[in-house]
């Protein structure tokens, strides 16, 4: 499956689907969406990026281990629970605050935190699955690499994976 | 005193618990010399439950408690009373001579610091099953005896035997234990009550119960295992493969002690009926006489005294359910001189063992001058065993013949098994406690010389203790003796027997006892061999027969696993879903519950019709496909037909989330195929493919059921208006869906998502498995 058209397709693709699975992300509150779905599509995202360049290329695209990934949303959606214990109300209590950004009023709360990490998990342990599927049936040899999606410059590497969120 | 006693006793129990939490430090920093710091804690403990000896002795019972589960009605409580108050001091006194002992023992030893700590919390555990008042209090200590003790058996764990022996002593008085619980279970549905204390001074009708007998043969159960009564004696030999320390304590002096403790706590509501006195008298003389013949043949100093303290177990348990008037108090003198010469004896045998490096009788003789202090302790502990006159064991020994000797039948039968049993037990005590000692010096693995005074105060202290309690026994039976009898009886016994010896029957029997002692020490080595060789012929004992027991469980299990856990994925789905398809399609069918026929949607929507069209089409592709990546596209087909279905009747984030899942579910199963190399077509059999075919129809009909009657019932309105109400005002979110997932039902998702990402690894782990498995045997599937 390793077409050139795919191969061109592959990354515009990918990068919108992933902005729109952030977006889908973010509205689930009031409109059809949310962590999961939004999941579900970064997800189908990485899938074709994979098909298109190989595993190794998501690997490189994605940075964490997607396992990490998952572990971090976990964390994220647990320590978005334990927030009530400081305001008093029991576990899991949905907690507002509307602070002023640039004089918009915007909405941020507990809930939403623990979407981004519903949203996390899915992401993580199901891209950790399809890689590891596909880590082994794909040929060993090298797989073309993916054109850059903005001007090379040589990559530094970072001291530590940061946990999203 | 001032002090606060209840909590001062509740402090005092959890003492040797306490310094078993800072042994292993405290051996650290102190080496062997810990042992003296330690010994504190129980010595402490000795000298607390030695201020209620006045108080016990006038008959009263000290109580006290604490609300354990208040909503279960379960109370941490004790009491003492004569029975208990003895064992602790028993407990607590010998305790204290055995931890400066395992100081001497052990030192050393790179784990000196946890064998310390497994003794004193062994210690602890045995403390509080003497003074447990509530039933579950008894069974919890009782249970924690038996673990510390397989922690002890098994302390040299790189041994083979001792692992055996540990694993054979804690499922022999460990499932003896469950028999206790089950039976206290009945004892408390009998008579109401959950307390001893109560229990023992209730007028409950428990022996008229029908239930009577059940409960006798579970209590006995769990006291006849504990207690290393015949047939369940074989796991006290084995556990002389712990340390000796742990033999002289455990195995002599106390563990072993808590069956008899148990009967003799229970003997003022259990006994006194026929089967008490049957069952009791019947396999304690079994116990005494086999302990004492298995004795004879062995040369090992410790086995000798393993199987002796078995055989004296037979002898309490027979004296216990005896049922004549003195046998109770016979079998408290004897129970204290035995547990005051056989812990002697035993630490004697360490002590030899330790110095010369052998235990076995035959390899050792002419120690008495390299090691005095010892012999004198051995003699003065072989003395009282053989029941000579001026010590301890000549009182118990009196009072049992004083007990058993009578003109019926069973009395001359049971008389003559006591003399035949003490008989023996008189010459195994000189052979152990004389006989290395005697003779032209023999030499040794190791130079023979007189341990340090760790090694040798123990059984000097607890020898001569043997020879005081006779020459003072007023005081010993005064404070001791007549307390522990009339708690057993529950009512007044005064035991007045003295050193000097009334000529008398009793007298007579002795006298024939010490001869024939006498005679069989002469001719050991004759009776040695004959023992033998009548053992060769009796075949194999209940030791092999645990071991066959053992293995055809495993083999049982192995079997149940194999025939449960095949391995063939294709089984396992089977099974599933015929279970399944059970479930869904009995229940309706055998309570008449099946729905109606449902009426033809009359405004069904061309667009409906359609996708409902393409659903069905998706399925039969997927039957009709020959090959399996077509059967996995055509199933994504079916998938997003529903989906479409989903949006149009109203639901857009569950069809949202369809079409997600069904496009995902296309790549990874795609992926799976490759990646498990399956043949791209399916080599069912015509017959599998038909049976396959039915349990999948069976199920999918049995769901169509179970819809069509959830719709059949007047669909519910209260938690749809509830949130479609709250979900705004409350939740601040206007896509009710979303907000059930991430607020109302939060938590839910919380474990949901623990899921999935436990589902992930694990999947990961799985293929990384194979994968590994692949690379290691260069195989292709």
């Amino acid at each position: 499956m390793n077409t050139l058209i795919l191969r061109t397709v592959a990354p515009v693709l990918t990068a919108l689907m992933l902005l729109f699975s952030v977006f889908v992300l973010l509205r689930g509150h009031n409109e059809p969406g949310g962590g999961f779905i939004g999941g579900l599509i970064a997800v189908s995202a990485l899938a074709i990026y994979g098909i298109a360049f190989g595993v190794s290329a998501v690997r490189r695209a994605i940075r964490f281990h997607p396992m990490a990934i998952a572990g971090s949303g976990l964390l994220l959606a647990t320590l978005s629970g334990l927030i009530s214990i400081f305001a008093g109300v029991p576990f899991m209590s949905g907690l507002w605050i509307y602070p002023e950004v640039l004089g918009v009023e915007v909405p941020l709360s507990t809930v939403m935190s623990f979407d981004i990490g519903v949203y996390l998990v899915v992401v993580g342990a199901i891209t950790s699955i399809a890689l590891a599927l596909e880590q082994d049936s794909e040929p060993r040899e090298v797989v073309a690499e993916p054109p850059p999606l903005r001007a090379k410059r040589p990559r530094k590497p970072r001291p530590k994976p940061k946990v999203e969120g | 005193m001032a002090a606060n006693v209840p909590a001062l006793t509740f402090i005092v129990l959890f003492l040797p618990v306490l310094a078993a939490v800072l042994a292993p430090g405290l051996t650290r920093f102190l080496g062997d010399k810990a042992a003296w710091v330690l010994a504190l804690a129980p010595a402490l403990a000795f000298l607390h439950f030695c201020t209620f000896l006045g108080e016990v002795a006038a008959g009263e019972v000290v109580t006290g408690g604490y609300a354990w589960v208040p909503s279960f009605n379960l109370s941490f409580s004790w009491f003492l009373d004569g029975l208990s108050l003895t064992f602790a001091l028993l407990i607590t006194g010998i305790g204290t001579l055995i931890v400066i002992y395992s100081g001497g023992y052990m030192k050393g030893h790179p784990d000196q610091g946890r064998f310390l700590a497994f003794i004193l919390l062994f210690m602890g555990a045995m403390l509080g099953l003497v003074v447990s008042d509530s039933f579950l209090m008894l069974f919890v200590y009782w249970e924690l005896t038996s673990i510390t003790s397989f922690l002890l058996i098994g302390f040299d764990h790189e041994r083979e035997a001792a692992r055996r022996a540990a694993l054979q002593a804690l499922v022999v008085t460990g499932g003896g234990g469950l028999c206790l619980l089950a039976g206290l279970v009945f004892l408390w549905n009998i008579t109401g009550v959950t307390q001893l204390s109560l229990l023992v001074h209730l007028e409950n009708g428990l022996r008229e119960s029908p239930f009577y007998l059940a409960t006798l043969v579970l209590v006995l159960a769990g006291a006849f295992t504990k207690s290393a009564q015949f047939p369940f004696h074989f796991w006290l030999p084995n556990a002389m493969e712990a340390p000796t320390p742990v033999s002289a304590y455990l195995h002599s002096a106390t563990m072993v002690k808590a069956g008899v403790y148990l009967l003799m706590r229970l003997n003022p509501v259990m006994g006194k009926t026929p089967a008490w006195e049957i069952l009791l008298p019947f396999f304690g003389g079994i116990t005494l006489i086999s302990g004492t013949l298995l004795a004879v043949r062995q040369t090992d100093l410790k086995l000798m005294l393993a199987y002796t303290t078995m055989a004296s177990l037979g002898l309490l348990v027979m004296l216990t359910g005896f049922g004549a008037p003195h046998a109770v108090e016979a079998a408290v003198l004897y129970l204290v001189a035995h547990s005051l010469f056989k812990g002697a004896l035993f630490m004697v045998a360490g002590t030899v063992d330790h110095e010369t490096g052998t235990r076995d009788l035959t390899k050792l003789a002419g120690l008495r001058t390299a090691m005095p202090i010892t012999f004198g302790a051995a003699l003065l502990a072989a003395l009282s065993m053989g029941g000579l006159p001026l010590f301890f064991g000549f009182l118990a020994k009196e009072e049992i013949y004083a007990a058993l000797a009578a003109g019926n039948p069973r009395a001359v039968f049971f008389t003559g098994l006591a003399v035949a049993g003490n008989a023996l037990m008189f010459a195994i005590a000189f052979a152990v406690g004389l006989k290395p000692f005697l003779g032209p010096r023999i030499e040794t693995p190791k130079h023979a010389h007189e341990g340090p005074v760790t090694l040798w105060l123990g059984p000097v202290v607890l020898a001569a203790l043997g020879l005081l309690a006779t020459l003072f026994s007023a005081l010993a039976h005064r404070y001791v003796s007549s307390p522990m009898a009339s708690a057993i009886t529950d009512q007044k016994v005064t035991v007045d027997i003295a050193v000097m010896p009334h000529v008398g029957l009793p007298l007579m029997l002795s006298l024939i006892t010490m001869t024939l002692g006498a005679l069989v020490y002469w001719r050991l080595d004759t009776a040695r061999a004959l023992m033998v060789r009548a053992l060769e012929n009796l075949g194999p004992g209940p030791d092999r027969g645990f071991d066959r027991l053992v293995c055809g469980l495993v083999r049982l299990s192995v079997a149940i696993t194999r025939f449960v856990q095949p391995g063939r994925l294709e089984i396992y789905i089977t099974a599933t879903f015929i279970l399944l398809a059970l479930t869904l399609l009995v229940p309706p069918l055998v309570f008449g519950e099946l729905p109606g026929m449902p009426a033809w949607p009359q405004n069904l929507l061309v667009q409906e019709g359609a996708f409902l069209l393409i659903a069905l089409i998706g399925i039969l592709a997927v039957v009709r496909a020959t090959d399996r990546l077509t059967a996995i596209v055509s199933l994504g087909i079916q998938g997003f037909a529903v989906a479409v279905i989903f949006l149009l009747f109203g639901a857009p984030d569950l069809s949202f989330t369809q079409f997600m899942v069904e496009t995902l579910s296309v790549v990874i199963l795609a992926l799976v195929m490759t990646r498990l190399r399956l043949s791209p077509r399916d080599h069912r059999p015509v017959g599998q493919m038909l049976f396959d075919a039915m349990v999948g129809v069976a199920c999918g009909l049995g769901f169509t059921l179970l819809l069509m009657k959830s719709v059949e019932a007047p669909f519910d309105n209260l938690l749809t208006d509830f949130f479609n109400a709250y979900s705004k005002t409350i939740a601040h979110g206007a896509n009710v869906v979303n907000v059930i997932i991430v607020d109302f039902r939060g938590t839910d998702t919380l474990g949901e998502i623990a899921v999935v990402m436990v589902t992930g690894l694990a999947v990961l782990a799985l293929i990384r498995v194979r994968a590994g498995k692949r690379a290691g045997s260069g195989e292709g599937r």
